[in-house]
């Protein structure tokens, strides 16, 4: 699998992406420069990492949305192309008009970084195909805007159609306000749109799939990723 | 030209500074206070030909950047400068 990774003024977890994808799974994996248009046709997975691209300012996302790099996504997505954008990443696609929906403060005002339990609520796309019935995942998050919200009716219409991928769930994977950590709608955690080529999330997978580190849980999507090619 | 834009959460959007403040208001004695709503405050200095030109280029910069229309309204005015 040929992967990409963006790097923004501000990002700061691409080289952990890059770490888990070109070191511990051993793919063929590219720097992406924010400024610069790109021919993506050869790549097989566009990752937006995570971080504080622009500083947040105005609002996460809002700005890095408008690189050229991102001109190039936009179309790779439309075409099929995989995209993964994590965290800052998940904020910059929805700023894109590639997922549905906005993210918002904290319900708690604020900044949470802990290990979360997150439950996989669709096996069938191509980000998710390798976790097992029901299963739930350790996957740490870190973030002052991960409230996801979308209006009640379009929230119905994503889980009619499967988009829901995660959703913040206990340990044992079952759902509530309580194991809901920043008062998402419908404890959305990730989504995908409706083709399933590109998906957002926010919890961390990549720091959670080096096996010197403590859990590997989020290797799964990756793998589930490279599985495709 | 100067345009003050005004950009607001919508209705039903959660508002958790809007809610502390809220709070901290009513703790203050302010017993009247039933709601309150933080938003953004942007002045834009301008270099239009005409009102109706700054009208339309002003709605569009909301649009497309300094309002994420799925989750926040906006509204300003345009005040003539020398």
């Amino acid at each position: 699998m040929k992967c990409g990774i963006v790097v923004f003024p501000g990002s700061n977890c691409d080289h952990d992406c890059y770490h888990i994808l070109k070191h511990i799974l051993n793919q063929e994996t590219h720097w992406l420069w924010h400024k610069e248009e790109a021919n993506l046709e050869s790549f097989d997975l566009i990752v937006l990492p995570g971080g504080f691209s622009y500083g947040d300012y105005l609002r996460a996302g809002a700005i890095a949305r408008f690189s050229p790099i991102m001109n190039s996504i936009i179309g790779f997505a439309k075409a099929g192309g995989k995209v993964l954008g994590i965290c800052n990443g998940f904020q910059v696609l929805l700023e894109s008009n590639l997922l549905p929906g906005a993210l918002i403060q904290n319900q708690s005002r604020k900044f949470i970084c802990k290990n979360v339990s997150v439950r996989v609520e669709n096996l069938d796309t191509p980000f998710t195909r390798l976790c097992g019935e029901n299963r739930v995942l350790e996957i740490p998050i870190a973030h002052h805007q991960g409230s996801y919200y979308i209006d009640p009716f379009s929230l119905n219409e994503l889980e009619e159609k499967g988009q829901i991928l995660f959703r913040y769930c206990d340990t044992e994977g079952n759902i509530s306000a309580e194991s809901n950590p920043n008062g998402s709608v419908g404890s959305v955690a990730g989504l995908t749109n409706e083709q399933k080529n590109v998906m957002g999330m926010m919890p961390h997978p990549e720091r959670c799939a080096d096996p010197q580190l403590a859990g590997t849980d989020g290797q799964i999507i990756f793998q589930s990723l490279i599985s495709n090619f | 030209m100067l345009a003050q834009i005004h950009v607001t959460f919508k209705e039903g959007v959660l508002d958790p500074q809007g809610k502390t403040v809220h709070h901290a208001l009513n703790d203050l004695g302010y017993d009247e206070v039933l709601d309150v709503n933080i938003g953004k405050y942007l002045e834009i200095k301008l270099d239009s030909a005409s009102e109706e030109e700054a009208e339309i280029r002003v709605r569009e910069m909301c649009e497309r950047l300094l309002a994420n229309t799925v989750i926040e309204s906006f509204r300003f005015t345009l005040v003539p400068t020398e």
